[in-house]
């Protein structure tokens, strides 16, 4: 296991022929800075968020399979043959690692939070990871930890609420000169 | 083709160190010891400027005519794709793929086509994968022919603007030839292509291919040994090696700062291992070099499309799409003779095909560099979250690292050479 002395390691997962290291949240700079130097993952290509809420119940996307069987209120049937497997917590961050070497070795730093949990910045091991991170806070309201300049990236700096949380409304935005106001 | 001008200590070092901005990377601050006295001009351009490349805002500070400081602002057009994206089945998503970068439409579709595929794990038929390259090449010549246009345009250059836009109408129409559509074609379905290639659309990929070398050496003639094209880009917007790599930059913009990286040699998808194709690199990072890298690559890429024609000729009636029924739609015609056909056709059509629970992350060289497209699936009909990671998106945070002392009038020029397209960074 090429990984084994990567600090706060908490998993190795291989799936799709990707790579997942799950890493606790409070070692991950250890773990990218280790990453980077040892490793030569010298670019951080990539910071996804996801957020888990409501992963494999019925209410976010209209399930029919679900654990207490048929819902013969959401008959449409986008139903899952099976439950996926559940998650540990509410947010999964992920670092997509690239090292500029032959064959293009690839990996994912993956850290799981809860909501308002926050996660250290990596800017010190990689600078471009800037606009990635207050993207993340940004859209998903992950507070980065250290982030020297925590402001909202895409949104207004007014705005309210993060857009690409589960629980944020589509058609959420009050439209303007609708009358009413 | 002329060979890249010999300029005077190429070899030497960009610059020693980094350069990037501390403690902010992406914000270049004024030095506290003039901030506030009478010397600093603080002026806002954009969002709705002819050149910042979409809606762009830059606010910037001015030393005369040198710019000393430079804070960034985007997401005036988000329009919330991935949002969208998870509230439709996986088919009808991929729709909103190709608008996300409107330049490069079709490495747009393809990345998020390829990361349903690898979660499926479907194969997919030799014909429609030399198409996709095939179209994907001619999608790099678009979007760098536009790049070259308008840049030029913004130095003045307003004739290569007319020039490049001829062949970029060349292009436009194999793509409706093709899809029926110029731009954003959806023509890349999950399991291979929508539709069976044209008749007639082999010949007149060949007269483009024929005609594009000579074009590519006409604006190259026009200019790569202009004095004024010279002055107004060699040895700006510097950024070296090291930055590049520690900002995250990709494509054009790392190879022209010496980093030998192409995703297409050297993290092969689709074909590109069967092709034989040259990857310019540069090493002088600056403007004038992102532009040789940007010239080149429309070489190699028609070098590309000719091999692809080559092998596409020699498949004539083999299958253009995967025979999976549970996600690809039935041929029409066995909608009348077979149930089978017609249960599968309405259920792909109606809920969708579900892909397996999972998360991958697909990366290919769009003509800005690293398009990756993250996908999480439930296991159900739609995705529960799609996430690009847009090359454009990264170009622009070394702005910051590229303008500093640069002139105004420079900054046009630099941040115009990053290639950048709002839709991709806002989303």
């Amino acid at each position: 296991m090429p990984f084994e002395g990567v600090p706060g390691l908490v998993e190795t997962r291989e799936a799709f022929g990707e790579t997942a290291l799950v890493v606790d949240p409070a070692r991950l700079v250890e773990a990218c800075t280790l990453l980077r130097d040892e490793h030569g993952f010298e670019m951080l290509v990539d910071i996804a968020a996801t957020d888990y809420l409501g992963w494999g119940s019925p209410g976010v996307s209209g399930y029919i399979g679900t654990a207490q069987g048929r819902n013969l209120n959401r008959p449409m049937t986008q139903g899952l043959q099976a439950l996926p497997a559940p998650k540990p917590k509410r947010f999964s961050l992920n670092y997509h690692l690239l090292a500029i070497q032959p064959g293009a070795p690839r990996v994912r730093v993956q850290v799981w939070l809860d909501d308002g949990e926050p996660v250290p910045s990596v800017l010190s091991v990689w600078p471009g990871a800037d606009w990635f991170e207050r993207e993340a806070w940004d859209l998903m309201g992950i507070p980065i930890g250290g982030h020297p300049y925590p402001e909202r990236l895409i949104m207004d700096e007014d705005w309210e609420g993060h857009p690409l949380r589960k629980d944020y409304p589509l058609g959420g935005e009050p439209v303007r000169f609708s009358g009413e106001e | 083709m002329a060979l890249p001008v010999a300029r005077p200590g190429q070899q030497d070092p960009i610059y020693e160190g980094t350069r990037i901005p501390s403690p902010i990377p992406t914000v270049l601050e004024v030095d506290p010891a003039v901030k506030d006295t009478d010397d600093i001009l603080t002026v806002n351009f954009g969002p709705n400027h002819p050149s910042t490349h979409g809606v762009l805002r830059l606010i910037v500070d001015l030393d005369g005519e040198v710019v000393v400081g430079v804070h960034a602002k985007v997401g005036y057009v988000h329009t919330g794709f991935e949002k969208n994206m998870e509230q439709k089945s996986w088919w009808k998503a991929i729709t909103y793929a190709p608008r996300i970068d409107y330049l490069a439409y079709q490495n747009n579709e393809l990345v998020f086509v390829l990361a349903i595929e690898k979660l499926l794990g479907l194969e997919v038929p030799p014909k429609a994968t030399w198409m996709r390259m095939l179209l994907s090449e001619l999608n790099r010549i678009h979007s760098h022919l536009v790049w070259l246009g308008t840049a030029a345009l913004e130095l003045g250059a307003i004739s290569m603007f007319w020039y490049t836009f001829r062949e970029r109408e060349m292009v436009l129409d194999l793509s409706e030839l093709v899809a029926g559509y110029r731009m954003h074609t959806r023509y890349f379905q999950t399991g291979g292509l929508a539709e069976d290639i044209p008749a007639g659309f082999y010949p007149e990929c060949r007269k483009f291919v024929e005609w594009m070398p000579k074009a590519i050496a006409d604006y190259d003639a026009l200019l790569a040994k202009n004095e004024i094209w010279e002055d107004r880009t060699v040895g700006l917007g510097l950024l070296n090696r090291r930055d590049a790599i520690a900002l995250g930059q990709t494509g054009p913009v790392l190879r022209a700062s010496g980093v030998d990286w192409d995703l297409r040699r050297d993290d092969p998808y689709l074909y590109y291992d069967r092709v034989r194709f040259h990857v310019p690199v540069f090493p002088q990072g600056d403007t004038y070099d992102r532009y040789r890298v940007r010239i080149e690559e429309m070489q190699a890429s028609v070098e590309i499309v000719e091999q692809c024609l080559d092998r596409l000729e020699r498949l004539e009636g083999e299958p253009w799409i995967s025979d999976d029924r549970k996600v690809v739609l039935p041929p029409r015609e066995e909608l009348h003779t077979s149930m089978e056909s017609l249960i599968h056709h309405f259920k792909i059509v109606t809920e969708g095909y579900r892909v397996p629970e999972g998360e991958v992350y697909v990366a290919v060289e769009s003509p800005r560099g690293e398009l990756g497209c993250y996908v999480v699936s439930d296991g159900g009909a739609r995705p529960w979250r799609v996430k690009f990671r847009a090359p454009s998106f990264a170009a622009l945070e070394a702005t910051a690292t590229m303008v500093q002392g640069a002139y105004i009038a420079d900054l046009i020029a630099i941040v115009g050479s990053l290639d950048t397209v709002m839709g991709e960074v806002d989303r």
